[in-house]
């Protein structure tokens, strides 16, 4: 065989392409083989989830500390008496809750509270500002935290203009009664900021959040992305308003009057 | 060839080396370390992978774990022979190693390592006050 620069180059190329195919087909073997993650098939899934809470059933105290009791239940929230408590879901007069205050305003509105909660924005401020992304936006729109991340600087705290995220001051085991813990999620550790996460690890199973479970109707959750959807039907026949929509952040939490 | 300070320095040297010598003749005679023995759960005779990707690897999954169901909202597992569990340190670790202090902590103890798992996650003993 004669050693001419063809035959040469010839050699190189073939020898190049064939280290190429196997290593590409020996990574391909093992991704093939290897561990995988994937979404469960009974998840609810939507492109934006949202809220709307019609007013005029969940109006009093009584009937919002239902929904806060179902919701700390199921989320191990402390309840801790005093300025530090801490809280997913409460409830406010209008002129709190809605930033308009009106010296004239009809009886039934003006003694009416109000459900507040995360409003899962879908321009938060809360994630703008947090300096090791503990607290982030999903895909489909839910505004969740990473506890294990959180340092507790409190600037997401300073950013929400709803005041829906709470500081944990204390250990709040301190403050839960331990034996009716639920055991299926962790509770918190003293130095991170908690809030309400639309109930994230339900709508993995499959399940509505807990308010909405023991709302019984008064609070409708859906899909905001989907016009054949619960929510968009209910939004379509009535009026509603959302919290300080004049900041931007476009709340997913829409209220009926 | 003179030594200046001989005395001292030898002296030193005996000192130095005696007690930098001291935790071999500690433990001079004692039996060698021994890996804790583990309560096995009774129910699963299989972990979510082999014995050896679990003693070596349990940290990283773990990581892994967390990222995908807190962030990517993937919450099934799906381990290297196509079997699928739930992504949980509670509902799914747990439910099999349903002892902590018989399981976790033995070698945590051992190996002096305080992951902060328990100050959130809680136990299958539950909590005590």
């Amino acid at each position: 065989m004669n050693h001419t620069r063809r035959n040469f180059l010839k050699f190189a190329g073939l020898t190049a392409a064939g280290l190429c195919v196997a290593s590409a087909w020996s990574v391909m073997a093992a991704a093939a083989k290897s561990a995988t993650e994937k979404v469960s098939e009974k998840a609810l899934q939507a492109k934006r989830w949202a809220m709307v809470i019609d007013t005029k059933r969940v109006g009093t105290k009584e009937a919002i500390d239902v929904l806060a009791k179902a919701c700390h239940a199921v989320h191990n929230v402390p309840d801790i008496p005093g300025r530090q408590n801490v809280k997913w879901i409460w409830g406010a007069g209008f002129d709190e809750a809605f930033d308009q205050p009106n010296n004239f305003m009809d009886e039934s509105v003006e003694k009416r509270e109000f459900v507040l909660l995360c409003n899962h924005c879908a321009s938060p401020s809360c994630v703008r500002v947090c300096p090791t992304q503990a607290t982030y936006q999903r895909p489909d729109g839910i505004v969740a935290m990473d506890y294990h991340r959180c340092i507790g600087c409190r600037y997401c705290m300073a950013a929400c203009p709803y005041g829906s995220r709470s500081f944990n001051f204390m250990e709040p085991r301190l403050h839960l009664d331990l034996s009716k813990l639920n055991k299926e999620f962790p509770t918190r550790m003293r130095g991170v900021v908690e809030k309400c996460n639309f109930c994230v690890e339900l709508l993995a199973k499959g399940k509505m959040p807990a308010c909405v479970e023991a709302s019984q109707g008064a609070l409708v959750f859906g899909d905001l992305s989907d016009p054949a959807s619960e929510v968009r039907k209910v939004l379509r026949e009535h009026y509603t308003i959302r919290r300080k929509p004049a900041l931007g952040t476009e709340p997913s939490v829409y209220y009926i009057i | 060839m003179k030594l200046y300070n001989g005395g001292k320095i030898i002296t030193g040297l005996v000192i130095f080396l005696g007690l930098f010598l001291t935790p071999l003749a500690y433990n001079a005679g004692k039996a060698a370390y021994s890996q804790p023995k583990l309560k096995m759960p009774e129910i699963e005779k299989e972990c979510i992978e082999s014995k050896e990707t679990m003693r070596t690897k349990h940290m990283q999954i773990l990581n892994e774990w967390r990222d995908s169901a807190l962030r990517d909202g993937k919450r099934v597992y799906v381990n290297s022979k196509g079997k699928e569990f739930e992504i949980s340190l509670q509902n799914t670790c747990m439910k099999c190693h349903t002892n902590k202090a018989e399981f976790c902590d033995k070698c945590h103890n051992d190996a002096s390592v305080t992951p902060y798992c328990w100050d959130c996650h809680i136990q299958p003993e539950g909590l005590k006050k």
